[in-house]
């Protein structure tokens, strides 16, 4: 044992080892083991389930007459819901799909043509864009206007003019009958 | 401190303007570590293990605590029921309180066995103090949040202790309560605090290590290190020895997190604080038990001092008088081996401490109050008239030559299985 001690773990020459195996094999799991010990602590910080338990929104939309607009909260955003005209509908029907930035058809958009459902944030960065009060900048496209960096959204929603990327997004929804909806 | 030459260009870069590879190298693969080492010393890096995982548990509970009377039980609930493995970062947190305790407790009494506070590690084991003086302070501020009843109650008894200071007391009370009562002001403060005070442990941590490797290790034999041959490299050999003891401490800690997660704690704190009603039996964690128990001892006046004053000035004597231990044992042998009588009372001592342990969990009641009086007596005497008396009665055996004599069986004075021991 005495003189065990002071030599070197390690062999004398570069060649591989018992040693050398069981370092690696311990060091892997070892690793392994921490990977998977830190899973809880990043889980933790996904949204916990009373969070996702609020995820659902129900709305009734009996009170929002023909060209009004309201807004709801759905998972703390904002969620424009628009009892769209007639003169909105064939506005938003009557474009050429191709020329768009985002192309996407209005039918592809919406359960009713009547009523259009989407999550009010720019796509450009995350501001909330204006046009749901009537006295609102609607943007050429009369549909909403972002003021933080002048992004025009038309009357499905889509993204017509400015630096935004994308159209609003569509939440997924479903009517419960006529006149109620439920998102999420 | 030797300069190496790295071989990683960018290691090498970095280590010329910063040596932190340089120290690392240093202080965890060279440090010349004493060859006998028993598994007394794996507690000193489990302590540091544990301090890391409550403060990586902490920071994440944290993220979900609300430091407010109305929302910090139904926060903690929550972090139970709705965080994705809240239950478990919580029970990890929770029980690594204990584990905390119990490691530096027998990290302690393993110093106080060895003689490891004596010259030229004083000031080390000084720093140990305040560190456990630190911990108390965080684990009493940290019961405290989930503001339960034992939490209300717990902070309500402790800082009334304060009031015991003559003349001043009081206004100490309401400004540490920040208020007329336990309340929010005093919530939020002991949260800021409890997540402060971990940093400053960890703080106080490099310090002690700082001095530790500047006086080197003690070891079992108690006798300097003479020369390399009393030495092996941290790494491989005490790398390998605190990863396989971690190993078993883990086992044990995960034990009660999965198995038996609420074993150190009081069924009371899952009842919401109520400031209107105190449980029948309030008691604190195990771990201030013993303290507990010394500060209920004091029943009686003395002179012109009231027994509550006194009370508060034996308990917090009872754990200053560590940093006056090195002057109060003057014998010049280290370990406790070769210490015949010492030996003896070192056990008599730690069942003592176990004993006022088993006190501070009963009411100060019928034998409990003699029988606390009497182990609080003998702590006291332990320190401050056997120590020293011990220093100049008591004959050692002799010591062996070297560590390397001693391990390689050539060694004087020591039994045939004291290596093993
Ligand atoms: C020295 C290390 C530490 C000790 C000894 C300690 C001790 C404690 C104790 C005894 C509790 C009460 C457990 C319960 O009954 O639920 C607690 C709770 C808590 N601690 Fe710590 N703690 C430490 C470090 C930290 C750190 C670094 C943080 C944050 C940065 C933290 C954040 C919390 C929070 C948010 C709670 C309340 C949640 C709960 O009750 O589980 N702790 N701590
Ligand atoms: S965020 Fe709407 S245009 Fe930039």
């Amino acid at each position: 044992m005495a003189d065990s001690t002071l030599a070197s773990p390690h062999a004398a020459d570069d060649e591989e080892t018992r040693r050398d195996f069981l370092l690696i094999a311990t060091s892997t799991v070892a690793a392994v083991g921490t990977a998977f010990a830190a899973w809880p602590f990043i889980d933790s910080l996904n949204p916990a389930r009373d969070t996702l338990a609020v995820a659902i929104t129900g709305v009734d939309l009996s009170p929002i007459a023909v060209g009004q607009a309201i807004t709801v909260i759905w998972q703390g955003k904002p969620v424009f819901i628009r009892h769209r005209t007639a003169a909105e509908i064939t506005a938003a029907r009557d474009v050429n799909v191709d020329q768009l930035p985002d192309p996407q058809p209005d039918s592809a958009r919406v359960e009713k043509p009547e009523w259009l459902v989407v999550v009010g944030v720019c796509t450009h960065l995350g501001c909330i864009p204006l046009g749901q009060r009537p006295t609102d900048a609607k943007g050429d496209y009369g549909g909403w206007f972002c003021p933080c960096h002048g992004s025009h959204y038309d009357s499905s929603g889509r993204i017509r003019k400015g630096p935004a990327p994308a159209n609003l997004a569509v939440p997924p929804y479903r009517f419960l009958d006529d006149n109620r909806i439920e998102i999420g | 401190m030797d300069a190496k030459t790295w071989k990683n260009p960018i290691i090498a870069w970095v280590d010329k303007r910063l040596p932190i590879f340089t120290m690392m190298q240093h202080d965890l693969v060279d440090y010349p570590t004493p060859r006998n080492l028993n598994y007394w010393w794996n507690f000193g890096s489990l302590a540091g293990i544990v301090l890391v995982i409550m403060i990586a548990t902490g920071v994440v509970l944290a993220m979900h605590y609300t430091p407010h009377t109305q929302h910090a039980f139904e926060s903690v609930e929550r972090i139970m029921r709705d965080v994705n493995y809240g239950w478990l970062l919580r029970y990890l947190h929770m029980n690594g309180a204990s584990m905390f305790f119990i490691v530096v407790y027998i990290h302690m009494f393993r110093g106080l066995y060895y003689g490891s506070y004596k010259a030229p590690r004083e000031l080390l084991w000084q720093i140990g103090v305040i560190i456990l003086l630190a911990m108390m302070a965080t684990a009493f501020m940290g019961y405290v949040l989930p503001w339960g009843q034992m939490s209300y109650w717990g902070a309500k008894v402790i800082t009334n202790l304060f009031s015991a200071i003559p003349l001043v007391g009081d206004a100490i009370v309401t400004w540490l309560w920040g208020g007329f009562a336990v309340d929010n002001p005093t919530l939020n403060r002991f949260f800021a605090l409890h997540y402060l005070l971990p940093f400053l442990l960890f703080a106080l941590v490099f310090l002690h290590l700082v001095a530790l490797h500047t006086s080197k290790s003690n070891n079992p034999l108690g006798i300097d290190v003479k020369g390399p041959q009393d030495t092996i490299p941290f790494t491989p050999y005490y790398t390998v020895k605190d990863m396989f003891g971690l190993g078993a401490f883990l086992i044990f800690y995960l034990a009660f997190v999965f198995f038996a997660p609420n074993f150190f704690g009081e069924p009371d704190n899952y009842i919401k604080a109520n400031p209107m009603q105190t449980p029948p039996h309030i008691v604190p964690e195990w771990y201030f038990l013993p303290f507990y128990a010394i500060l209920r001892a004091i029943t009686f006046d003395i002179l012109f001092i009231p027994a509550k004053l006194l009370g508060v000035i034996a308990m917090f004597a009872a754990v200053l008088v560590l940093l006056f231990l090195p002057w109060l044992d003057r014998s010049a042998v280290r370990s406790a081996r070769f210490r015949p009588i010492y030996k003896q009372v070192f056990w008599l001592f730690v069942a003592d401490c176990i004993l006022l342990g088993v006190v501070g969990g009963h009411p100060p009641e019928g034998v409990w109050v003699p029988l606390g009086q009497a182990a609080t007596a003998f702590y006291f005497a332990f320190f401050l008239v056997i120590m020293p008396l011990l220093s100049f009665i008591e004959r050692p055996r002799p010591l062996p030559s070297s560590i390397s004599a001693a391990v390689t069986g050539k060694g004087v004075g020591i039994s045939a299985h004291g290596v093993a021991e």
